[in-house]
């Protein structure tokens, strides 16, 4: 199908783009890559009055190397982590996760503030940022702010957003060489959308785990109980029954086949970091 | 309304007036006429309409043309007469990788992106690459054949 019509708005700056994402009196919707918004457009799925088209915004494209941490601009295309056009700040797991979204077309303009924004469960980005502590730069009417990606993310398609913010940039700490990352998703055909994903992050040296599950029909869950028997070595039977438990109270109402995935590829994603 | 773009297809600077709502898949067979590029589900899905824009292949019906002032696209008919594309146009030919033809040529702008950026490639990733590719003859036998065929001539015709 074809959209039906909107008007559209290229704004050369920060400030005109949120002047005109702040008119709550019609619909409006920033475009970036537009790999969620036009196939919603094109359905019709997604009523729209006004576009504001943000990729030529030059500070959302911009990434800068901060010294302690690398602050993405939002714009940057999951293409540009796979090909190493910006730096990794996590030992690769940032490259491993974007070469594994969609297909290639869809990487090339499809962006990771874009992703963010939309907070799909199943998208990639959602979890791998919220397993790096990332930091979200938002700006709006009321000037900047920044939110830790934990608290960007509500729900199901819902976010910290408010009508007139955008997503300007996502600050990940540099880190440690010493660190090990473990990944594991289930798709089911390559490509599709994650029936399951998660990441674990330990640092044996450090005495630090952090997993994150993803695609758990909500915000992505984060297993501090998991993560505490990691370091204390417990054996894979007594991990899955912690991931269980903590799958369990986390209310997210799965149910037992989901319940039995999301265990394996938590357990998978441990396994993987704890091999390497 | 409409607004007034500038961008370039296959190389010659093209001026026009679209509608914002007008994706680019569209503007390129109706307002262009290059009907090489197909158009098969309209929401991303299928990979008939892949084209090249600023290099990188993308989806044309994901692209709102009003979007892509000043950029440089490429589609199957700028790609003509280029030595990869005719390589993979005779494996296509010769290995039986399409059957309807349908979606032809987004399976070959998509692998022409694969050979030029992984020369090297295994059937594995082959399939894994061309994965945002349908073919609804299912063909994809014939399809892998052939990219495998055009990357081993490709190989082959370097060395020599």
């Amino acid at each position: 199908m074809k959209p039906a019509p909107f008007t559209y708005h290229r704004p050369d700056t920060v400030d005109e783009a949120v002047r005109l994402l702040s008119d709550t009196s019609i619909s409006v919707r920033p475009l970036a890559g537009g790999q969620s918004l036009v196939p919603m457009l094109n359905l019709r799925l997604a009523p729209v009055d006004r576009i504001i088209d943000i990729t030529r915004l030059a500070d959302l494209r911009r990434t800068r190397d901060d010294g302690a941490s690398i602050r993405y601009g939002a714009l940057t295309t999951h293409a540009a982590f796979e090909d190493g056009e910006v730096p990794d700040a996590a030992n690769g797991l940032m490259a491993y996760v974007a070469a594994r979204i969609a297909f290639r077309a869809v990487r090339t303009r499809g962006t990771i503030g874009g992703a963010l924004a939309l907070a799909d469960p199943a998208a990639d980005w959602l979890t791998t940022v919220v397993a790096l502590e990332g930091i979200l730069h938002l700006v709006g009417s009321n000037g900047r702010r920044a939110l830790a990606a934990e608290e960007f993310v509500i729900g199901p398609y819902l976010t910290a957003l408010q009508e007139g913010e955008i997503l300007e940039a996502i600050e990940i700490r540099k880190r440690p060489a010493s660190e090990r990352w473990g990944h594991y998703k289930v798709t089911t055909k390559v490509g599709e959308y994650a029936e399951s994903m998660a990441i674990a992050i330990l640092d044996r040296n450090r005495g630090t785990a952090r997993i994150v599950l993803g695609a758990a029909d909500g915000a992505p869950i984060t297993f501090a109980e998991t993560a505490v028997r990691v370091l204390q070595m417990d054996s894979p039977d007594r991990l899955r029954a912690t991931i269980e438990q903590e799958l369990i109270a986390a209310e997210r109402e799965f149910l037992p086949a989901k319940l039995s995935m999301h265990t394996t590829v938590i357990l998978r994603a441990i396994q993987d970091a704890a091999s390497k | 309304m409409k607004t007034r773009i500038s961008l370039t297809v296959n190389g010659t600077k093209v001026e026009s007036e679209v509608e914002p709502r007008t994706h680019l898949a569209d503007f390129l067979r109706e307002h262009l006429r290059l009907t090489a590029t197909h158009l098969g589900c309209e929401h991303g899905v299928c990979g008939a309409c892949t084209v090249l824009i600023d290099g990188k292949p993308a989806r044309s019906c994901l692209a709102l043309t009003v979007t892509l002032d000043g950029a440089e696209i490429r589609t199957l008919e700028g790609l003509q007469g280029d030595p990869l594309m005719e390589t993979l146009k005779s494996a296509f030919h010769e290995k039986h990788g399409l059957q309807c033809g349908f979606c032809t040529p987004g399976m070959l702008v998509s692998a022409w992106d694969l050979l030029s950026r992984c020369p090297d490639v295994n059937e594995r990733e082959v399939r894994v690459a061309m994965s945002g590719n349908l073919c609804r003859c299912t063909g994809y036998q014939g399809i892998v054949r052939s990219i495998l065929a055009a990357a081993e001539t490709q190989s082959s015709e370097k060395s020599a």
